[in-house]
């Protein structure tokens, strides 16, 4: 008879943990989202008809991509405020910590969980968002082509190229990318922040205004480091504001995309750096204050 | 509570490691034109409270978008102030959207100048030409701070020369402002050709829009379109080029 050596950090139990909770996730139907995004994609498309087909690609990227945006962080602060209440609430996690299993495996399956997640809804709208763009690309390619069959060979090529360039451009990818890893980051800072809470409600709200004043961020470190006239209860609350929340704007470059900028790949990897660092770093303080949690 | 001061004095050094990280990145995301928006009280007082929270919120584009689409119903009812005024918004949230800076100089320059001019409500000729030419420099206005936002992409270039060609009927500007849209990738391939045309019309400039045009004609059958042969032979005759230097009189 073998004997199973105890260890003491296991994949295997993480992963019992990650597909736990994305069963549990997927069993609150959290994935209505997508049908709701859906609805939004098809009827801002419908809407947009009456527009030129500039008009119309850009609002349909603007709009999918910011309901993106607002699904995916919705669904990460919501999703994960309610993980550990519930479980204490159930009784599951006396269930789970009798084992041997470490609380910090235990977090990182239920981060893990989430993020993946996550990563299915954020595949799915940008699956549908794509879809939705590549047939209205498509159909206003159709009718050009119809209008202009007698045109001369370089006019046509012009007008299509024009077409092309304002439906899909490959720097939505990335800024795909980055809407994803915004989201993980909420995930990891509601996780931290429900390790202290007592109700789920608690964590929302104070993720609530964590989103917010994240938004604000930049602009309160710009004005503590420049500016020297302001007095010191002002400048320590900058500088509280500065150090202790994440600059979400950071992550806010879709906005640009949209409108044509182009992203670098230095930018793009600095940015889904510093979202993969406070991913990390909100993990880790979060199994540290979860670890001196009396249950 | 020695734990929550961990925490605390862990928040603080992990801000202190990322602040000079965060500052970077700002900077570069401002370099690459990204974060062209300064959120500040005037833009709080154009967008009012709810939209100025949901533009910081990161939810700029769409806000943009629902003005611009309040813009289009301005337009469609010929309010052509509040055309003037939503698309300042909309620019001045979306800066790096072509789109927005030419849908807005196209309003000003082509269709409310016509109904200022076609106004019946003003009996006086020239207060109409007057406020026609108004809403000439409004456009021409929201072309060049598109151009200032967005100096590496042709299609404002391109839209500003043919509001100089059309508009103003000035044939320097709409060359020279064809002619920086073909400079830069991406550039439509009738941009370089457009802006020779537009030169063989300016006085004094008649050699050097020749030899553009020439250069243009020698480069082969694809740039050999009717207009750019009629202003080639055009010159030709004005500037009494020799028989066996001239194109072939086949090419209609």
């Amino acid at each position: 008879m073998s004997e199973r050596h105890y260890r003491a950090f296991s994949f295997r139990r993480i992963n019992a943990m990650t597909v736990n909770t994305l069963t549990e996730l997927t069993r609150l139907k959290v994935f209505y989202v997508l049908l709701i995004f859906a609805l939004v994609l098809i009827g801002s498309s419908m809407f947009m008809a009456q527009f030129t087909f500039q008009q119309e690609f850009q609002i349909l990227k603007d709009v999918s991509l910011g309901a993106m945006s607002i699904f995916t962080s919705l669904l990460a602060i919501v999703a994960t405020a309610r993980l550990i209440p519930q479980d204490i609430e159930d009784r599951t996690v006396y269930t789970i910590l009798a084992k041997p299993v470490p609380r910090f495996e235990y977090l990182l399956g239920k981060i893990a969980g989430v993020l993946l997640l996550l990563a299915i809804s954020t595949l799915v709208m940008g699956a549908a968002f794509l879809l939705v763009l590549y047939a209205r690309e498509q159909t206003v390619l159709h009718a050009t082509l119809r209008h202009m069959s007698g045109a001369p060979r370089e006019q046509i090529d012009d007008a299509l190229r024009v077409i092309r360039s304002s439906a899909l451009n490959a720097d939505i990818f990335p800024g795909i990318i980055i809407i994803y890893l915004k989201a993980c980051l909420l995930a990891a800072l509601t996780l931290f922040v429900s390790t202290f809470a007592t109700t789920n409600i608690f964590t929302i709200v104070v993720m609530a205004f964590v989103y917010f004043i994240g938004h604000l961020q930049a602009t309160a470190r710009e004005y503590w480091l420049q500016e020297h006239g302001a007095n010191w209860i002002t400048r320590v609350f900058l500088a509280v504001v500065a150090l202790l929340f994440p600059d979400l704007q950071a992550f806010n470059l879709v906005d640009d995309i949209v409108a044509g900028t182009a992203i670098s790949l230095a930018l793009f990897f600095k940015t889904a750096v510093l979202g993969i660092f406070y991913t990390t770093i909100y993990t880790l303080l979060a199994a540290f204050v979860f670890y001196g949690k009396e249950l | 509570m020695i734990r929550v001061a961990l925490v605390v004095a862990a928040l603080l050094a992990v801000g202190a490691i990322k602040l000079p990280v965060e500052r970077d990145l700002a900077a570069r995301h401002r370099q690459e034109h990204f974060r062209g928006v300064e959120f500040n009280l005037d833009l709080r007082e154009k967008l009012g409270q709810l939209g100025f929270i949901a533009a910081l919120s990161g939810f700029r584009a769409i806000v943009a978008d629902g003005l611009f689409i309040q813009a289009h119903v301005a337009w469609e009812r010929t309010e052509w102030g509040r055309v003037l005024l939503l698309f300042r918004h909309v620019t001045t949230l979306q800066p790096r959207a072509i789109l927005f800076w030419d849908m807005a100089a196209w309003h000003m320059a082509w269709n409310a100048s016509v109904a200022a001019m076609n106004d019946r409500t003003q009996p006086r000729l020239a207060l109409r030409v007057k406020a026609q030419r108004e809403y000439f420099g409004l456009g021409k206005d929201f072309l060049e701070r598109g151009i200032k936002n967005n100096p590496d992409r042709p299609d404002l270039y391109e839209a500003l020369a043919r509001l100089y060609k059309e508009k103003y009927k000035d044939h320097d500007h709409a060359s020279e402002f064809f002619a920086k849209a073909a400079a830069l990738p991406g550039a439509r391939t009738y941009d370089r050709r457009f802006s020779a045309y537009e030169l063989s019309y300016c006085e004094g400039r008649e050699l050097e829009a020749y030899q553009r045009l020439r250069q243009l004609y020698d480069e082969g059958e694809k740039e050999r379109q009717p207009t750019l042969i009629t202003r080639l032979k055009f010159l030709q005759t004005k500037l009494n080029i020799p028989p066996d230097q001239r194109i072939p009189d086949s090419n209609r």
